[in-house]
Protein backbone atom coordinates (compact mmCIF):
# COMPACT_ATOMS: atom_id res chain seq x y z
CA UNK A 1 0.00 0.00 0.00
CA UNK A 2 2.83 2.13 1.47
CA UNK A 3 4.56 1.46 -2.13
CA UNK A 4 1.59 2.15 -4.25
CA UNK A 5 1.15 5.71 -2.70
CA UNK A 6 4.86 6.04 -3.26
CA UNK A 7 4.59 5.73 -6.86
CA UNK A 8 1.42 7.65 -7.31
CA UNK A 9 3.45 10.96 -5.62
CA UNK A 10 6.26 9.98 -8.33
CA UNK A 11 3.96 9.79 -11.21
CA UNK A 12 2.84 14.07 -10.06
CA UNK A 13 6.15 14.74 -9.08
CA UNK A 14 8.47 13.45 -11.88
CA UNK A 15 6.73 15.67 -14.78
CA UNK A 16 7.15 18.57 -11.91
CA UNK A 17 11.22 18.17 -11.15
CA UNK A 18 11.58 17.31 -15.09
CA UNK A 19 10.28 20.31 -16.40
CA UNK A 20 11.13 22.56 -13.87
CA UNK A 21 15.03 21.42 -14.43
CA UNK A 22 13.98 21.90 -18.20
CA UNK A 23 12.84 25.25 -17.45
CA UNK A 24 15.79 26.99 -15.67
CA UNK A 25 18.53 25.37 -17.73
CA UNK A 26 15.92 27.02 -20.42
CA UNK A 27 16.81 30.48 -19.05
CA UNK A 28 20.46 29.89 -18.90
CA UNK A 29 20.46 29.13 -22.91
CA UNK A 30 18.21 31.62 -23.99
CA UNK A 31 17.98 34.46 -21.63
CA UNK A 32 21.00 36.12 -22.56
CA UNK A 33 19.80 36.24 -26.43
CA UNK A 34 16.88 37.79 -25.03
CA UNK A 35 18.80 39.84 -23.21
CA UNK A 36 21.06 41.07 -25.89
CA UNK A 37 17.88 41.86 -28.34
CA UNK A 38 16.28 43.86 -25.26
CA UNK A 39 19.64 45.87 -25.03
CA UNK A 40 20.02 46.53 -28.52
CA UNK A 41 16.39 48.25 -28.48
CA UNK A 42 17.69 50.43 -25.56
CA UNK A 43 18.43 53.87 -25.74
CA UNK A 44 22.13 54.44 -23.63
CA UNK A 45 20.22 56.36 -20.79
CA UNK A 46 17.64 53.83 -20.73
CA UNK A 47 19.90 51.21 -20.17
CA UNK A 48 21.01 52.04 -16.62
CA UNK A 49 17.56 52.88 -14.94
CA UNK A 50 15.28 50.29 -17.19
CA UNK A 51 15.32 45.99 -17.06
CA UNK A 52 12.40 45.18 -18.92
CA UNK A 53 10.19 48.42 -19.52
CA UNK A 54 11.38 50.77 -21.72
CA UNK A 55 10.50 52.74 -24.98
CA UNK A 56 12.43 50.92 -27.95
CA UNK A 57 14.77 52.88 -30.60
CA UNK A 58 16.63 51.92 -33.11
CA UNK A 59 19.16 54.62 -32.42
CA UNK A 60 21.40 51.99 -31.58
CA UNK A 61 20.47 49.91 -35.28
CA UNK A 62 21.49 53.45 -37.00
CA UNK A 63 24.79 53.60 -34.98
CA UNK A 64 26.19 50.40 -35.92
CA UNK A 65 24.87 50.27 -39.18
CA UNK A 66 25.11 53.69 -40.58
CA UNK A 67 27.66 54.87 -38.29
CA UNK A 68 30.34 52.75 -38.71
CA UNK A 69 32.07 49.86 -40.75
CA UNK A 70 30.05 46.77 -39.42
CA UNK A 71 28.26 46.68 -42.44
CA UNK A 72 31.40 46.43 -44.38
CA UNK A 73 32.46 43.64 -42.02
CA UNK A 74 29.50 41.90 -42.16
CA UNK A 75 29.97 41.26 -46.19
CA UNK A 76 33.66 40.81 -45.67
CA UNK A 77 33.03 38.18 -43.55
CA UNK A 78 30.28 36.91 -45.89
CA UNK A 79 32.34 36.50 -48.59
CA UNK A 80 35.69 35.02 -47.02
CA UNK A 81 33.36 32.18 -45.18
CA UNK A 82 31.32 32.11 -48.42
CA UNK A 83 34.37 31.52 -50.46
CA UNK A 84 36.26 29.05 -47.81
CA UNK A 85 32.92 26.67 -48.29
CA UNK A 86 33.19 26.83 -51.97
CA UNK A 87 36.49 25.69 -52.51
CA UNK A 88 36.22 23.29 -50.04
CA UNK A 89 32.91 21.84 -51.86
CA UNK A 90 34.63 21.73 -55.36
CA UNK A 91 38.07 20.28 -53.38
CA UNK A 92 36.28 18.73 -50.82
CA UNK A 93 33.24 16.41 -51.89
CA UNK A 94 35.39 14.27 -54.84
CA UNK A 95 37.96 13.80 -51.62
CA UNK A 96 35.23 12.20 -49.42
CA UNK A 97 33.97 9.96 -52.32
CA UNK A 98 37.60 8.56 -52.89
CA UNK A 99 37.28 8.19 -48.88
CA UNK A 100 34.46 6.06 -48.73
CA UNK A 101 34.68 4.10 -52.10
CA UNK A 102 38.06 3.34 -53.11
CA UNK A 103 40.48 0.82 -51.05
CA UNK A 104 43.81 2.73 -51.67
CA UNK A 105 47.35 2.57 -49.83
CA UNK A 106 47.10 4.40 -46.55
CA UNK A 107 43.00 5.62 -46.92
CA UNK A 108 42.93 5.57 -43.25
CA UNK A 109 46.46 7.38 -42.46
CA UNK A 110 45.11 10.05 -45.26
CA UNK A 111 41.17 10.19 -43.61
CA UNK A 112 42.89 10.55 -40.06
CA UNK A 113 45.74 13.13 -40.77
CA UNK A 114 42.49 15.22 -42.48
CA UNK A 115 40.66 14.87 -38.77
CA UNK A 116 43.85 15.94 -37.19
CA UNK A 117 43.98 18.90 -38.29
CA UNK A 118 40.45 19.81 -36.31
CA UNK A 119 42.41 19.09 -33.01
CA UNK A 120 45.54 20.96 -33.53
CA UNK A 121 45.94 24.24 -31.61
CA UNK A 122 45.15 26.77 -33.59
CA UNK A 123 47.59 29.78 -32.65
CA UNK A 124 50.40 27.12 -33.10
CA UNK A 125 49.60 26.52 -37.07
CA UNK A 126 48.99 30.33 -37.46
CA UNK A 127 52.31 31.89 -36.20
CA UNK A 128 54.47 29.99 -38.68
CA UNK A 129 51.42 30.77 -41.31
CA UNK A 130 51.82 34.61 -40.79
CA UNK A 131 55.48 34.42 -41.74
CA UNK A 132 54.55 32.51 -44.91
CA UNK A 133 51.77 35.05 -46.14
CA UNK A 134 54.16 37.84 -45.25
CA UNK A 135 56.89 36.46 -47.00
CA UNK A 136 54.36 35.34 -49.91
CA UNK A 137 52.30 38.88 -49.96
CA UNK A 138 48.99 37.12 -49.54
CA UNK A 139 48.71 38.57 -45.64
CA UNK A 140 45.68 40.36 -45.44
CA UNK A 141 43.94 39.03 -48.52
CA UNK A 142 41.03 37.03 -50.01
CA UNK A 143 42.96 34.35 -51.01
CA UNK A 144 45.17 34.09 -47.77
CA UNK A 145 42.37 33.98 -45.38
CA UNK A 146 40.01 31.52 -47.71
CA UNK A 147 42.89 29.31 -47.72
CA UNK A 148 43.52 29.45 -43.94
CA UNK A 149 39.76 28.63 -43.63
CA UNK A 150 40.54 25.56 -45.14
CA UNK A 151 41.97 24.34 -42.35
CA UNK A 152 38.47 24.38 -40.33
CA UNK A 153 35.79 23.70 -43.37
CA UNK A 154 37.59 20.80 -45.06
CA UNK A 155 38.20 18.08 -42.40
CA UNK A 156 34.35 18.68 -41.24
CA UNK A 157 33.25 18.28 -44.70
CA UNK A 158 35.21 15.66 -46.02
CA UNK A 159 34.68 13.60 -42.75
CA UNK A 160 30.54 14.42 -42.91
CA UNK A 161 30.12 13.85 -46.45
CA UNK A 162 32.35 10.72 -46.45
CA UNK A 163 30.01 9.19 -44.12
CA UNK A 164 26.58 10.30 -46.80
CA UNK A 165 28.58 8.25 -49.13
CA UNK A 166 29.18 5.34 -47.64
CA UNK A 167 25.07 5.58 -46.71
CA UNK A 168 24.84 5.17 -50.42
CA UNK A 169 25.12 1.22 -51.81
CA UNK A 170 27.80 0.19 -54.40
CA UNK A 171 25.23 -1.43 -56.04
CA UNK A 172 23.39 1.96 -57.06
CA UNK A 173 26.77 2.66 -58.75
CA UNK A 174 27.27 -0.61 -60.39
CA UNK A 175 23.28 -0.08 -61.96
CA UNK A 176 24.21 3.39 -63.36
CA UNK A 177 27.51 1.78 -65.13
CA UNK A 178 25.82 -1.14 -66.44
CA UNK A 179 22.92 1.46 -67.94
CA UNK A 180 25.91 2.79 -70.00
CA UNK A 181 26.70 5.86 -67.74
CA UNK A 182 30.31 7.12 -67.48
CA UNK A 183 31.57 7.47 -64.34
CA UNK A 184 31.13 11.41 -64.03
CA UNK A 185 27.64 10.96 -64.87
CA UNK A 186 27.20 8.47 -62.27
CA UNK A 187 29.00 10.97 -60.08
CA UNK A 188 26.81 14.12 -60.75
CA UNK A 189 23.54 12.56 -62.10
CA UNK A 190 23.13 9.67 -59.51
CA UNK A 191 25.27 10.31 -56.65
CA UNK A 192 25.45 14.27 -55.65
CA UNK A 193 21.57 14.22 -55.76
CA UNK A 194 21.40 11.18 -53.30
CA UNK A 195 23.70 12.88 -51.49
CA UNK A 196 22.55 16.52 -51.52
CA UNK A 197 20.42 17.20 -48.06
CA UNK A 198 23.57 15.99 -46.58
CA UNK A 199 25.98 17.60 -48.29
CA UNK A 200 23.75 20.90 -48.09
CA UNK A 201 23.99 21.09 -44.26
CA UNK A 202 27.57 20.60 -43.79
CA UNK A 203 28.34 23.12 -46.16
CA UNK A 204 26.20 25.20 -43.96
CA UNK A 205 27.53 24.01 -40.55
CA UNK A 206 30.96 24.60 -42.26
CA UNK A 207 30.14 28.09 -42.97
CA UNK A 208 28.96 28.51 -39.57
CA UNK A 209 32.55 27.57 -38.56
CA UNK A 210 34.27 29.85 -41.09
CA UNK A 211 31.94 32.63 -39.95
CA UNK A 212 33.05 32.33 -35.98
CA UNK A 213 36.67 31.83 -37.11
CA UNK A 214 38.53 34.42 -34.47
CA UNK A 215 41.86 33.27 -34.10
CA UNK A 216 42.54 33.35 -37.55
CA UNK A 217 41.18 36.92 -38.77
CA UNK A 218 42.70 38.30 -35.48
CA UNK A 219 46.34 37.11 -36.64
CA UNK A 220 45.46 37.21 -40.62
CA UNK A 221 44.03 39.86 -41.33
CA UNK A 222 45.03 43.95 -40.68
CA UNK A 223 43.34 47.20 -42.24
CA UNK A 224 42.37 45.59 -45.47
CA UNK A 225 39.59 43.06 -44.57
CA UNK A 226 37.70 42.49 -41.20
CA UNK A 227 35.84 40.01 -40.23
CA UNK A 228 32.97 40.34 -37.66
CA UNK A 229 33.94 39.07 -35.38
CA UNK A 230 37.22 40.82 -34.56
CA UNK A 231 35.12 44.08 -35.00
CA UNK A 232 32.13 43.18 -33.16
CA UNK A 233 35.18 43.51 -30.01
CA UNK A 234 36.03 46.81 -30.66
CA UNK A 235 32.62 48.12 -29.39
CA UNK A 236 33.26 46.50 -25.74
CA UNK A 237 37.61 47.75 -25.84
CA UNK A 238 36.74 51.23 -26.83
CA UNK A 239 36.82 53.35 -23.19
CA UNK A 240 33.01 55.08 -23.27
CA UNK A 241 30.93 51.52 -23.99
CA UNK A 242 27.99 51.80 -25.73
CA UNK A 243 26.18 48.50 -24.47
CA UNK A 244 23.52 49.36 -26.98
CA UNK A 245 25.88 49.10 -29.87
CA UNK A 246 27.60 45.96 -28.52
CA UNK A 247 23.94 44.38 -28.26
CA UNK A 248 23.41 45.44 -31.90
CA UNK A 249 26.31 44.08 -33.20
CA UNK A 250 26.01 40.89 -31.27
CA UNK A 251 22.46 40.61 -32.53
CA UNK A 252 23.46 40.79 -36.69
CA UNK A 253 26.52 38.54 -35.80
CA UNK A 254 24.22 35.82 -34.31
CA UNK A 255 21.05 36.35 -36.41
CA UNK A 256 22.44 34.58 -39.69
CA UNK A 257 23.32 31.31 -37.66
CA UNK A 258 20.63 31.19 -35.86
CA UNK A 259 18.52 31.04 -39.31
CA UNK A 260 20.84 28.53 -40.76
CA UNK A 261 20.63 26.65 -37.04
CA UNK A 262 16.73 26.07 -38.41
CA UNK A 263 17.54 24.98 -41.39
CA UNK A 264 20.06 22.01 -40.51
CA UNK A 265 18.43 20.64 -37.51
CA UNK A 266 18.06 17.38 -39.01
CA UNK A 267 21.87 17.22 -39.83
CA UNK A 268 23.60 19.09 -36.97
CA UNK A 269 24.25 16.01 -34.29
CA UNK A 270 26.03 14.02 -37.44
CA UNK A 271 27.66 17.53 -38.55
CA UNK A 272 28.90 18.55 -35.54
CA UNK A 273 30.12 15.03 -34.62
CA UNK A 274 32.12 15.07 -37.93
CA UNK A 275 30.01 11.82 -39.53
CA UNK A 276 30.53 9.74 -35.87
CA UNK A 277 27.21 10.10 -34.83
CA UNK A 278 24.58 9.27 -37.42
CA UNK A 279 21.67 11.47 -35.15
CA UNK B 1 47.54 -2.87 -54.51
CA UNK B 2 43.99 -2.14 -54.95
CA UNK B 3 41.16 -3.59 -54.26
CA UNK B 4 41.82 -6.30 -51.45
CA UNK B 5 40.35 -9.74 -51.56
CA UNK B 6 39.33 -9.95 -48.66
CA UNK B 7 36.34 -7.49 -49.70
CA UNK B 8 34.40 -8.97 -52.19
CA UNK B 9 32.54 -5.29 -51.98
CA UNK B 10 34.74 -3.59 -53.64
CA UNK B 11 35.52 -3.57 -57.50
CA UNK B 12 38.63 -5.18 -58.69
CA UNK B 13 40.66 -2.51 -59.95
CA UNK B 14 43.71 -4.52 -61.51
CA UNK B 15 41.48 -5.77 -64.51
CA UNK B 16 40.64 -2.23 -65.06
CA UNK B 17 42.57 0.22 -67.31
CA UNK B 18 45.16 2.74 -65.75
CA UNK B 19 43.86 5.51 -65.98
CA UNK B 20 40.46 4.47 -64.17
CA UNK B 21 42.57 2.99 -61.55
CA UNK B 22 44.32 6.07 -60.89
CA UNK B 23 41.33 7.89 -60.36
CA UNK B 24 41.04 7.55 -56.53
CA UNK B 25 44.53 9.65 -56.27
CA UNK B 26 43.07 12.10 -59.20
CA UNK B 27 40.13 12.87 -57.11
CA UNK B 28 42.06 13.27 -53.95
CA UNK B 29 44.70 15.19 -55.02
CA UNK B 30 43.13 18.80 -54.41
CA UNK B 31 42.15 18.33 -51.60
CA UNK B 32 45.00 17.19 -50.20
CA UNK B 33 47.27 20.25 -52.16
CA UNK B 34 45.01 22.78 -50.05
CA UNK B 35 45.68 20.73 -46.76
CA UNK B 36 49.54 20.25 -47.17
CA UNK B 37 49.96 23.60 -47.79
CA UNK B 38 49.02 24.21 -44.56
CA UNK B 39 51.10 21.30 -43.08
CA UNK B 40 54.18 23.55 -44.00
CA UNK B 41 53.59 25.67 -40.74
CA UNK B 42 54.05 22.07 -38.72
CA UNK B 43 57.60 21.76 -39.77
CA UNK B 44 58.24 25.30 -40.30
CA UNK B 45 57.16 25.79 -36.07
CA UNK B 46 59.10 22.93 -35.20
CA UNK B 47 62.63 24.10 -37.35
CA UNK B 48 61.98 28.18 -35.98
CA UNK B 49 61.90 26.93 -32.21
CA UNK B 50 65.70 26.11 -32.90
CA UNK B 51 66.19 29.26 -33.74
CA UNK B 52 66.07 33.23 -32.12
CA UNK B 53 63.92 34.24 -35.42
CA UNK B 54 61.61 37.77 -34.18
CA UNK B 55 59.77 40.30 -36.42
CA UNK B 56 61.88 42.70 -34.73
CA UNK B 57 65.51 41.46 -36.05
CA UNK B 58 66.58 41.72 -39.36
CA UNK B 59 68.39 38.34 -39.24
CA UNK B 60 68.28 34.66 -36.76
CA UNK B 61 70.36 32.46 -36.12
CA UNK B 62 70.15 28.70 -34.87
CA UNK B 63 70.47 28.45 -30.89
CA UNK B 64 69.98 24.94 -30.64
CA UNK B 65 67.65 24.42 -27.58
CA UNK B 66 67.86 27.18 -26.13
CA UNK B 67 64.54 28.00 -26.23
CA UNK B 68 63.37 24.55 -24.98
CA UNK B 69 65.51 24.99 -21.57
CA UNK B 70 64.26 28.69 -21.28
CA UNK B 71 60.45 27.58 -21.48
CA UNK B 72 61.10 24.53 -18.85
CA UNK B 73 63.06 26.03 -16.60
CA UNK B 74 60.09 29.34 -16.58
CA UNK B 75 57.51 29.59 -14.15
CA UNK B 76 55.64 30.83 -16.72
CA UNK B 77 55.16 27.88 -18.04
CA UNK B 78 54.06 25.92 -15.49
CA UNK B 79 51.73 28.71 -14.43
CA UNK B 80 50.34 28.11 -18.07
CA UNK B 81 50.17 24.63 -17.84
CA UNK B 82 48.29 24.65 -14.97
CA UNK B 83 45.87 27.31 -16.51
CA UNK B 84 45.11 25.02 -19.40
CA UNK B 85 44.49 21.69 -17.26
CA UNK B 86 42.69 23.41 -14.43
CA UNK B 87 40.14 25.38 -17.57
CA UNK B 88 40.20 22.32 -19.83
CA UNK B 89 39.25 20.16 -16.96
CA UNK B 90 36.27 22.39 -15.21
CA UNK B 91 35.05 23.23 -18.48
CA UNK B 92 34.51 19.93 -19.72
CA UNK B 93 33.65 18.70 -16.46
CA UNK B 94 30.75 21.20 -16.32
CA UNK B 95 29.58 20.99 -19.86
CA UNK B 96 29.66 17.07 -19.69
CA UNK B 97 27.43 16.96 -16.47
CA UNK B 98 24.74 19.74 -17.51
CA UNK B 99 25.05 18.23 -20.65
CA UNK B 100 24.00 14.59 -20.15
CA UNK B 101 21.92 15.87 -17.51
CA UNK B 102 19.66 18.10 -19.70
CA UNK B 103 19.61 15.74 -22.05
CA UNK B 104 18.31 12.79 -19.73
CA UNK B 105 15.82 15.42 -19.10
CA UNK B 106 14.79 15.22 -22.98
CA UNK B 107 14.30 12.01 -23.20
CA UNK B 108 10.96 11.80 -22.62
CA UNK B 109 9.04 13.28 -25.98
CA UNK B 110 6.85 16.23 -25.08
CA UNK B 111 5.93 19.74 -26.96
CA UNK B 112 7.57 21.26 -24.63
CA UNK B 113 11.18 19.29 -25.13
CA UNK B 114 10.39 19.17 -28.67
CA UNK B 115 10.83 23.09 -28.88
CA UNK B 116 13.51 23.30 -26.40
CA UNK B 117 15.53 20.74 -28.46
CA UNK B 118 15.79 23.13 -31.32
CA UNK B 119 15.99 26.67 -29.23
CA UNK B 120 19.25 24.95 -27.63
CA UNK B 121 20.60 24.69 -30.58
CA UNK B 122 20.74 28.63 -30.92
CA UNK B 123 24.19 29.17 -28.01
CA UNK B 124 25.82 26.92 -29.93
CA UNK B 125 25.63 28.62 -32.93
CA UNK B 126 27.44 31.41 -31.55
CA UNK B 127 31.17 32.75 -32.26
CA UNK B 128 33.45 32.79 -29.16
CA UNK B 129 33.85 36.33 -29.25
CA UNK B 130 30.55 37.21 -29.97
CA UNK B 131 29.69 34.44 -26.81
CA UNK B 132 31.69 37.19 -24.83
CA UNK B 133 30.00 40.23 -25.68
CA UNK B 134 26.79 38.99 -24.87
CA UNK B 135 27.96 37.36 -21.69
CA UNK B 136 29.38 41.41 -20.87
CA UNK B 137 25.71 42.45 -21.58
CA UNK B 138 24.36 40.16 -18.86
CA UNK B 139 27.01 40.82 -16.23
CA UNK B 140 28.10 44.44 -16.38
CA UNK B 141 27.89 46.06 -13.12
CA UNK B 142 26.00 48.93 -14.13
CA UNK B 143 23.68 47.41 -17.30
CA UNK B 144 23.65 43.75 -16.56
CA UNK B 145 20.96 42.17 -15.41
CA UNK B 146 22.90 39.28 -13.43
CA UNK B 147 23.47 42.50 -11.06
CA UNK B 148 19.65 43.43 -10.38
CA UNK B 149 19.11 40.11 -9.26
CA UNK B 150 22.05 39.42 -7.40
CA UNK B 151 21.07 42.81 -5.39
CA UNK B 152 18.40 40.90 -4.76
CA UNK B 153 19.95 38.54 -2.60
CA UNK B 154 22.27 41.18 -0.51
CA UNK B 155 25.20 40.43 -3.52
CA UNK B 156 26.61 43.75 -4.55
CA UNK B 157 28.99 44.52 -7.01
CA UNK B 158 30.10 40.37 -8.17
CA UNK B 159 33.45 41.34 -9.89
CA UNK B 160 33.07 38.83 -12.85
CA UNK B 161 36.17 38.51 -14.96
CA UNK B 162 37.56 41.45 -12.98
CA UNK B 163 39.03 39.84 -9.98
CA UNK B 164 41.57 36.94 -9.72
CA UNK B 165 39.11 34.67 -7.97
CA UNK B 166 36.16 34.56 -10.33
CA UNK B 167 37.40 35.49 -13.82
CA UNK B 168 38.05 31.85 -14.48
CA UNK B 169 34.37 30.84 -13.20
CA UNK B 170 33.30 33.39 -15.38
CA UNK B 171 35.10 32.22 -18.49
CA UNK B 172 33.70 28.63 -18.55
CA UNK B 173 30.43 29.84 -17.29
CA UNK B 174 30.44 31.61 -21.22
CA UNK B 175 32.13 28.41 -22.45
CA UNK B 176 29.52 26.56 -21.12
CA UNK B 177 26.60 28.49 -21.82
CA UNK B 178 28.13 28.02 -25.64
CA UNK B 179 28.51 24.67 -25.38
CA UNK B 180 26.68 22.41 -23.24
CA UNK B 181 24.26 22.03 -25.96
CA UNK B 182 26.84 19.81 -28.10
CA UNK B 183 27.14 17.78 -25.70
CA UNK B 184 22.93 17.47 -25.25
CA UNK B 185 23.06 17.12 -28.75
CA UNK B 186 25.07 13.74 -28.53
CA UNK B 187 23.91 12.10 -26.16
CA UNK B 188 20.51 12.47 -27.03
CA UNK B 189 21.45 10.92 -30.14
CA UNK B 190 22.63 8.15 -28.13
CA UNK B 191 19.47 8.22 -26.00
CA UNK B 192 17.35 7.62 -29.05
CA UNK B 193 19.54 4.91 -30.15
CA UNK B 194 19.11 2.74 -27.44
CA UNK B 195 17.64 -0.79 -27.74
CA UNK B 196 14.12 -1.13 -25.92
CA UNK B 197 14.22 -4.69 -25.44
CA UNK B 198 16.73 -4.70 -22.24
CA UNK B 199 14.72 -2.11 -20.65
CA UNK B 200 11.84 -4.37 -21.40
CA UNK B 201 13.61 -7.10 -19.52
CA UNK B 202 14.79 -5.21 -16.60
CA UNK B 203 11.10 -3.67 -16.28
CA UNK B 204 9.38 -7.18 -16.32
CA UNK B 205 12.48 -7.86 -13.76
CA UNK B 206 10.93 -4.77 -11.35
CA UNK B 207 14.57 -3.23 -11.75
CA UNK B 208 14.79 -0.16 -9.66
CA UNK B 209 15.12 3.11 -12.08
CA UNK B 210 18.71 4.04 -10.77
CA UNK B 211 19.69 0.20 -11.02
CA UNK B 212 18.64 0.52 -15.18
CA UNK B 213 20.36 3.57 -15.56
CA UNK B 214 23.60 2.70 -13.71
CA UNK B 215 23.62 -1.34 -15.33
CA UNK B 216 22.28 -0.45 -18.83
CA UNK B 217 21.78 3.19 -19.64
CA UNK B 218 25.14 4.88 -18.92
CA UNK B 219 27.25 2.19 -20.91
CA UNK B 220 25.01 2.10 -23.74
CA UNK B 221 25.30 5.73 -23.85
CA UNK B 222 29.16 5.90 -22.93
CA UNK B 223 30.29 5.88 -26.46
CA UNK B 224 28.80 8.54 -27.33
CA UNK B 225 29.50 10.68 -24.40
CA UNK B 226 33.31 9.70 -25.38
CA UNK B 227 32.86 11.64 -28.51
CA UNK B 228 31.26 14.84 -26.70
CA UNK B 229 34.12 14.23 -24.04
CA UNK B 230 36.78 13.87 -26.88
CA UNK B 231 35.73 17.21 -29.13
CA UNK B 232 35.02 18.96 -26.04
CA UNK B 233 38.05 18.48 -24.17
CA UNK B 234 40.18 19.12 -27.31
CA UNK B 235 38.77 22.39 -27.64
CA UNK B 236 38.61 23.77 -24.25
CA UNK B 237 42.42 22.84 -23.97
CA UNK B 238 43.51 25.31 -26.47
CA UNK B 239 40.67 27.80 -25.74
CA UNK B 240 41.69 31.44 -26.91
CA UNK B 241 38.22 33.13 -28.27
CA UNK B 242 36.79 33.54 -25.19
CA UNK B 243 39.95 34.31 -22.99
CA UNK B 244 41.32 36.55 -25.28
CA UNK B 245 38.18 38.41 -25.69
CA UNK B 246 37.19 38.18 -21.87
CA UNK B 247 40.47 39.81 -20.08
CA UNK B 248 43.12 38.95 -22.56
CA UNK B 249 44.61 36.44 -20.23
CA UNK B 250 44.37 38.89 -17.31
CA UNK B 251 43.66 39.95 -14.83
CA UNK B 252 47.18 39.64 -14.06
CA UNK B 253 48.21 36.24 -15.09
CA UNK B 254 45.14 34.42 -13.97
CA UNK B 255 43.71 32.58 -17.69
CA UNK B 256 47.14 33.00 -19.08
CA UNK B 257 46.88 29.29 -20.73
CA UNK B 258 49.30 28.13 -22.85
CA UNK B 259 47.50 29.39 -26.41
CA UNK B 260 47.46 32.98 -24.82
CA UNK B 261 51.11 32.65 -23.63
CA UNK B 262 52.27 31.73 -27.00
CA UNK B 263 49.87 34.46 -29.00
CA UNK B 264 51.43 37.27 -26.37
CA UNK B 265 55.21 36.27 -26.41
CA UNK B 266 54.87 35.71 -30.27
CA UNK B 267 53.34 38.75 -31.34
CA UNK B 268 52.68 41.32 -28.60
CA UNK B 269 56.41 40.83 -27.36
CA UNK B 270 57.25 39.75 -30.93
CA UNK B 271 59.74 36.94 -29.87
CA UNK B 272 57.86 34.67 -31.96
CA UNK B 273 60.99 31.49 -31.88
CA UNK B 274 60.70 31.74 -27.90
CA UNK B 275 56.94 31.48 -28.50
CA UNK B 276 57.02 28.23 -30.23
CA UNK B 277 58.26 25.65 -28.07
CA UNK B 278 54.32 26.64 -25.81
CA UNK B 279 52.31 25.60 -28.55
CA UNK B 280 54.31 22.46 -29.70
CA UNK B 281 54.28 21.32 -26.04
CA UNK B 282 50.38 22.20 -26.06
CA UNK B 283 50.23 20.17 -29.87
CA UNK B 284 51.46 16.86 -28.46
CA UNK B 285 49.28 17.11 -25.43
CA UNK B 286 46.36 17.81 -27.42
CA UNK B 287 47.48 14.99 -29.71
CA UNK B 288 48.19 12.37 -27.20
CA UNK B 289 45.21 13.06 -25.11
CA UNK B 290 42.99 12.86 -28.36
CA UNK B 291 44.66 9.70 -29.52
CA UNK B 292 44.14 7.79 -25.93
CA UNK B 293 40.60 9.14 -26.18
CA UNK B 294 39.46 7.70 -29.37
CA UNK B 295 41.42 4.05 -28.61
CA UNK B 296 39.33 4.17 -25.19
CA UNK B 297 35.99 4.78 -27.59
CA UNK B 298 36.51 2.26 -30.06
CA UNK B 299 36.86 -0.33 -27.15
CA UNK B 300 33.77 1.35 -25.70
CA UNK B 301 31.80 1.28 -28.61
CA UNK B 302 32.48 -2.63 -29.74
CA UNK B 303 32.14 -3.33 -25.86
CA UNK B 304 28.65 -1.39 -25.62
CA UNK B 305 27.91 -3.48 -29.24
CA UNK B 306 28.35 -6.87 -27.52
CA UNK B 307 31.45 -7.80 -29.14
Amino acid sequence: MNQHKQKGIMRILEPVGRNLGLTLFAMFALFPLIWMVICAFKSDAQMYNTVFRFTPTLENFRAVLIGSDYFRAFFQNLLVAGGAVIVTVIAGVPCAYALARYNFRKKEDVAFQILSFKFAPEIMVILPIFLIFQKIGIYDTYLGLIWVYQLITMPLLIWVVRGYFEDISVEVEQAAQLDGYTWYEVFFKTLIPLIKPGLVASALLAFIFAWNSFTFPLILSGSKIQTITITALRYIASDTVHYGQVAVASTIAVLPEVIVALFIQKHLVRGLSFGAVKG
Amino acid sequence: MFGSKKNNEEINYNEIPAHIRRRPYYIIAPGLVILIGIMIPFITAIFLSFTNYSFRLPKWSFVGLRNWINMFTSKEFYHALSVTLRYGIFATAAEMLLGTGVALLLKKDTKYSRILKVLFTFPLMVAPAVAVLIWQLMTSNTVGVLEKVLNLIGVYNFPWAASHSTAMFTAIVIDAWVNTSFVILLVLAGIQSLPKSPFEAAAVDGASAWFTFKTLTFPMLKPFMYIALLFRLMAALQEFGIIYALTKGGPGDTLMNISLTGYINGFTYQKLASALPFLLVLWLLINKTAKFLVKRQRHLANQAAGK
